[in-house]
């Protein structure tokens, strides 16, 4: 560390008085739970930002921006219908984008995440259509091909030594071509494979009863304060510092607040005005009621399971702690005895098998799979959202919540835009506002990286 | 004197026609500091890496609490209680102290890792040295200075209990009171009953903490000394000639090996 010999060291017994002064506690970029009520939580965090640690924070302010901005400027992008749509437009995205943290933690990268979602995606379409399996094995098998392929791509980087670029380069012009192959073999009239298993079209277009909405939200809430309580207790009882209780309450009633009023909204009936229409039934023309278009999408919590899944993954076993420590420094861990290779190797299998369920997502959400499921840019926002929702390109940061946060950014940009620029410019607009804000995420990862350097915090 | 916890009788090791260490002896005494110095090239680093079974040896014994061992690789170095503690320090900045104290062997339950068993650990471990510079065992090590790197690296090998501990150049980068500072926890790791090696370029730090001091010389050991036994001119000489007055290599050998 070249600033070490220029910062003074404070001296022993002073620091040693000065920790249990809350405000000194400032300086400390602590992991953990600290000394100190409310208020040192607040200047410990601020103090964080300001060092360059700057977590998800800019990208939640962004998204608050655009949602206001979109909101101000074209009022319907505020309806019911278009929050649900967004929830959904944002899954697949999601979904790739969370494996990628992985992968971006060793400081690696997988540009073939997007085409390995579209041939796992043509691969169940064409075992679901043209050979007539049912769901669960046609899912299945686009699961396993999405395993396979990680595997595949993390021994070439890990064991023979292929930068990662390289071999995802590679691969994501070989997948395109595979998953042509699929669909010229099986296509209908079209160019595409049509799909009719109603299980995986709702997977991305169904909602959930009313009922099971609130249930979800309940169990969620429930369960995350039953985490936090049970932390805070087995602490304090160690004689560890644990978070102060209000600090506990106030997290747990926000998530509540947030999950309740959501859940509210997505249970109104956002099916239009509720104007009966005329339908023809057997011949004879009937005037039937629309049925109530309400509840919570499917995809909310498909992505709420692989959230808690993965976030537990990487903060409360070893192998997240592992993944960590061979992305802040390889070599440390592979002196501290950790298998390097294998964690390698580990990630790009979950970045491929998310991909391969964002793959799943995108095909549920056309009903179809064509030649260009996966390609075009869905492999750069996926990249996009991970970086926008704070996980660095460097390598040793990020977590699954910075999936989710960066998925919403992108898909709020792509929905609002669509909305807002109509004609012939509309996908340009998009796309260069897109790229603009991807810019802009890798330029804050760089430029906090470069203060954290500059502050002395490496 | 008693026992050596390790010792190295005749090491020889070579690369290609390149011969690193002759007949090279070594001990490290629990409770000791053995300073092990030299000029550049004179094979420290080749020694510690043997001893950490980075590199084996081609030939010659090594004793380990008087039982001769074959080490061939670091992790059995790491078994049998023999810790080195790099330069390049190998922490990891992403991670909190506890975290980078425990890597690689973290405490878990059947999936979830024991974090307040290792938090307490590590603060046990820091607390029997009397550390005070860190402030919390869960800042991230990205916050800490150079000289709370070298402590928390070396904390480390207090926590897993280890027998021998090796410093390699552990105030190379520090500044002045960060080096007495690093000192002060060299010596207080000795107290504890630990094998202290500590490899340095620093005559300063050497003479001001080591009990004995091993001078390598191109390749062999040209002496061990007891630290009140040699001043500083003494010790400058013995590495860039490999000889003092009557110490060290015999004179017709001190210059054979400088041809």
């Amino acid at each position: 560390m070249t600033t070490s010999s220029v910062t003074p060291e404070s001296h022993p017994t002073s620091s040693d008085e000065s920790a249990h002064v809350p405000a000194d506690l400032a300086s400390v970029a602590s992991t953990a739970p600290i000394e100190g009520g409310l208020g040192a939580y607040f200047r410990t965090y601020r103090q964080r930002v300001r060092s360059g640690d700057m977590g998800s924070l800019p990208a939640v302010s962004g998204l608050i921006v655009l949602v206001i901005v979109f909101w101000i400027l074209h009022p319907q992008f505020g309806s019911l219908a278009n929050f649900s749509d967004l929830l959904k437009q944002s899954s697949p995205t999601i979904f790739i984008a969370m494996g990628l943290v992985f992968v971006l933690l060793l400081g690696e990268i997988d540009l073939a995440a997007g085409t390995a979602a579209g041939v796992c995606a043509t691969l169940m379409a064409r075992l679901s259509v043209g050979y007539g399996w049912s769901w669960p094995f046609a899912i299945g098998a686009a699961l396993v091909c999405g395993l396979v392929i990680g595997l595949g791509t993390g021994w070439l980087c890990a064991k023979v030594r292929i930068p990662s670029f390289v071999v995802t380069l590679a691969l994501f012009l070989a997948f395109q071509g595979v998953t042509l192959f699929f669909v010229l073999n099986g296509a209908g009239a079209h160019g595409n494979i049509s799909i009719t298993d109603s299980f995986i079209t709702n997977l991305y277009n169904g909602q959930m009863e009313p009922w099971l909405g609130w249930v979800l939200a309940v169990v969620a809430v429930v369960g995350y304060a039953l985490v936090k309580v049970r932390q805070m207790t087995s602490r304090r009882s160690a004689g560890l510092i644990a978070e102060p209780v209000p600090l506990v309450a106030v997290k747990v009633a926000a998530l509540a607040v947030l999950l309740a009023v959501a859940v509210y909204l997505l249970n109104l009936n956002r099916g239009g005005s509720g104007g009966s229409q005329l339908v023809n039934q057997g011949g004879q023309l009937v005037l039937v009621k629309p049925p109530a278009l309400q509840g919570v999408p499917w995809v909310v919590l498909e992505i709420g399971f692989f959230f808690v899944v993965w976030s537990f993954v990487l903060s409360r076993t070893r192998y997240g702690r592992h993944v960590y420590a061979v992305g802040g420094n390889t070599e440390a861990a592979r002196r501290a005895g950790i298998r390097t290779d294998r964690v390698r190797i580990s990630v790009f299998v979950i970045s491929s098998f998310m991909a391969a369920i964002g793959g799943v997502l995108l095909a549920s959400n056309t009903h179809s799979v064509d030649a260009n499921t996966g390609g075009g840019n869905t492999l750069l926002l996926a990249v996009g959202a991970a970086v926008i929702g704070g996980t660095s390109l460097f390598g040793g940061r990020g977590r699954p919540a910075d999936a989710i946060i960066g998925g919403l950014v992108v898909a709020v940009i792509a929905n609002g835009m669509a909305d807002l620029v109509q004609g012939n410019n509309r996908d340009s607009i998009q796309y260069i506002v897109t790229g603009a804000v991807l810019l802009l995420a890798a330029a804050v990862d760089a430029l906090s990286r470069r203060r954290a350097g500059a502050a002395g915090l490496g | 004197m008693a026992e050596p916890t390790l010792s190295l009788r005749s090491i020889d090791k070579s690369f290609g026609p390149v011969d690193v260490l002759r007949k090279v002896d070594f001990d490290a005494y629990a409770g000791q500091v053995t300073a092990l110095v030299g000029d550049n090239g004179a094979g420290k680093s080749t020694l510690v890496k043997c001893i950490g079974g980075s590199y084996s040896i081609d030939s010659g014994d090594y004793t380990f609490e008087g039982k001769q061992v074959h080490v061939h690789s670091p992790r059995q170095a790491a078994d049998l209680g023999i810790e080195i503690v790099y330069q390049d320090l190998a922490l990891c900045d992403n991670l909190d102290i506890v975290q980078n104290m425990f890597l690689g062997r973290e405490t878990h339950g059947r999936v979830v890792l024991d974090e307040i068993a290792m938090e307490k650990a590590a603060a046990g471990a820091l607390k029997s040295l009397s550390v005070r510079t860190v402030k919390s065992v869960r800042q991230r090590v990205s916050s800490l200075s150079g000289g709370q790197r070298q402590t928390v690296a070396i904390a480390k090998s207090v926590l897993w209990q280890s027998k021998v501990v090796l410093l390699d150049e552990p105030t190379a980068a520090l500044g002045v009171a960060q080096t007495a500072q690093v000192l002060e926890l060299v010596r207080r790791l000795a107290d504890q009953g630990i094998a202290v090696v500590l490899i340095s370029h620093n005559m300063n730090d050497v003479l001001q903490v080591a009990d004995r001091i091993a001078v390598l010389y191109l390749g062999q050991m040209a002496a061990i000394v007891d630290r009140k036994d040699v001043d500083q001119q003494q010790l400058v000489e013995l590495i860039t000639t490999g000889r003092t007055g009557d110490i060290g290599l015999p004179a017709t050998n001190a210059t054979a090996g400088a041809v």
